[in-house]
């Protein structure tokens, strides 16, 4: 009866690729991916300055005015303005992938993506036109 | 139309070099060429000392996926012509060490195709006399697509994570899990679950989406991680709910 080989995992005559740290710049879509990847930073961002808003509001009418004055400081202009295109390119890609994740079949057919993407997108604008319009509104 | 077209083919002799090197070849660039048909002409005519592999050149049998010009391909579906004027630059597939030339190791890859228990396990064999275990057309449609993966590794080439962590159980291997997972006649997700629900397993994928682009069987091996990770999020909520219910 034969052995079985044994082979030996340590090969020096491989040749090894290391990754690069800039491999995420090749190519557009992984650079789309880590904008991603990183747009949770800012959706981690807004989290905390609403905390800190309804920190200022529940301390009384004067704390809040001073949240408001330093809200308008162009620093904390300018990264909410990036913050909030992160976290619309989030939200966007967030449902472009929501048809590939779920399977919805009718009357034994799977649905096109759109049906499942697009009332994500409807349901996305309207809860953001009801919000601006009791944000606005009052 | 230019008749030939250049080839810049890597190149690895680890007896005598410590890295891979370009090698330019001009081959004819005919209609129904496609690189592989380059490479096998500069094989038989101009230098036998390349090494590749390939086999049934008609996208069946996964062996001959390469690098052409940055993006993982099968070399026998990559028509010439639609690199003219060239120059082409064929490489081994990324995330795979070479081992020569444009062919790389890919035992990693078979091992993790054995961990999923690619194979239909039933809790109790049903005895011959009862007859083979019957299935509809609809129950065949919901694992058909990813019973169609050919092993061409082209996924793990496209995928970054894959290639930060090769820990990483990988694209073709978990989309070959949900084949079996989805199919009507297996029982064995249970088995399956801890490899695939570990953090080496479905929660590796960032879902990049690259392994889908890949795929020249449209497998789709990224939906089948994403699915699977809404139905184990799905039965974790359960079981949380529900502490008694058995898994």
């Amino acid at each position: 009866m034969s052995q079985a080989p044994i082979y030996t995992e340590y090969h020096p005559r491989w040749y090894r690729r290391r990754v690069s740290t800039y491999w995420w710049l090749r190519r557009p879509s992984y650079l789309v991916f880590i904008l991603r990847e990183v747009s949770s930073l800012f959706v981690a961002w807004f989290v905390v300055f609403t905390l800190l808003q309804i920190h200022a509001l529940s301390e009384g009418a004067e704390s809040y005015q001073r949240f408001q004055e330093w809200s308008k400081n162009p620093v904390v202009v300018i990264v909410n303005v990036v913050a909030l295109f992160f976290v619309v390119l989030h939200s966007i890609t967030w449902f472009k992938l929501a048809p590939q994740a779920m399977v919805v079949r009718f009357r034994g057919k799977r649905v096109p993506a759109l049906w499942i993407a697009g009332p994500n997108y409807a349901a996305w604008l309207l809860v953001s036109v009801v919000v601006a319009w009791i944000v606005l509104g009052g | 139309m230019a008749d030939t077209i250049t080839l810049q083919v890597a190149r690895y002799r680890p007896e005598a070099e410590t890295e891979p090197t370009f090698q330019e070849y001009q081959t004819p660039c005919r209609k129904d060429w496609v690189v592989l048909d380059a490479l096998n002409y500069i094989k038989d005519k101009v230098d036998g000392t390349l090494s590749f592999r390939w086999s049934c050149r008609m996208g069946i049998c996964g062996s001959c996926g390469m690098t052409v010009n940055g993006e993982p391909k099968l070399t026998c579906a990559t028509f010439l012509t639609d690199y003219a004027p060239g120059p082409v630059r064929v490489e081994p597939l990324r995330n795979f060490p070479i081992v020569r030339d444009l062919v790389i190791e890919m035992s990693d890859f078979m091992r993790k195709l054995v961990q999923v228990k690619p194979w239909i396990i039933r809790a109790e064999e049903k005895p011959l006399s009862e007859g083979e275990y019957l299935q509809t057309p609809e129950e065949m449609d919901e694992y058909k697509q990813f019973s169609m993966c050919i092993n061409c590794m082209l996924c793990y080439s496209a995928c970054p994570v894959y290639g930060l962590d090769p820990h990483f159980v990988g694209p073709a291997a978990i989309a070959l899990a949900q084949r079996y997972n989805l199919d009507s006649r297996d029982q064995g997700a249970s088995e399956r679950l801890d490899l695939l629900s570990d953090h080496t397993g479905i929660w590796g994928c960032t879902f990049v989406g690259e392994c889908t682009k890949a795929c020249p069987k449209s497998v789709d091996p990224a939906a089948s991680i994403q699915r699977y990770k809404l139905k184990t999020a799905l039965e974790w909520f359960k079981s949380f709910l529900m502490p008694r219910g058995a898994r």
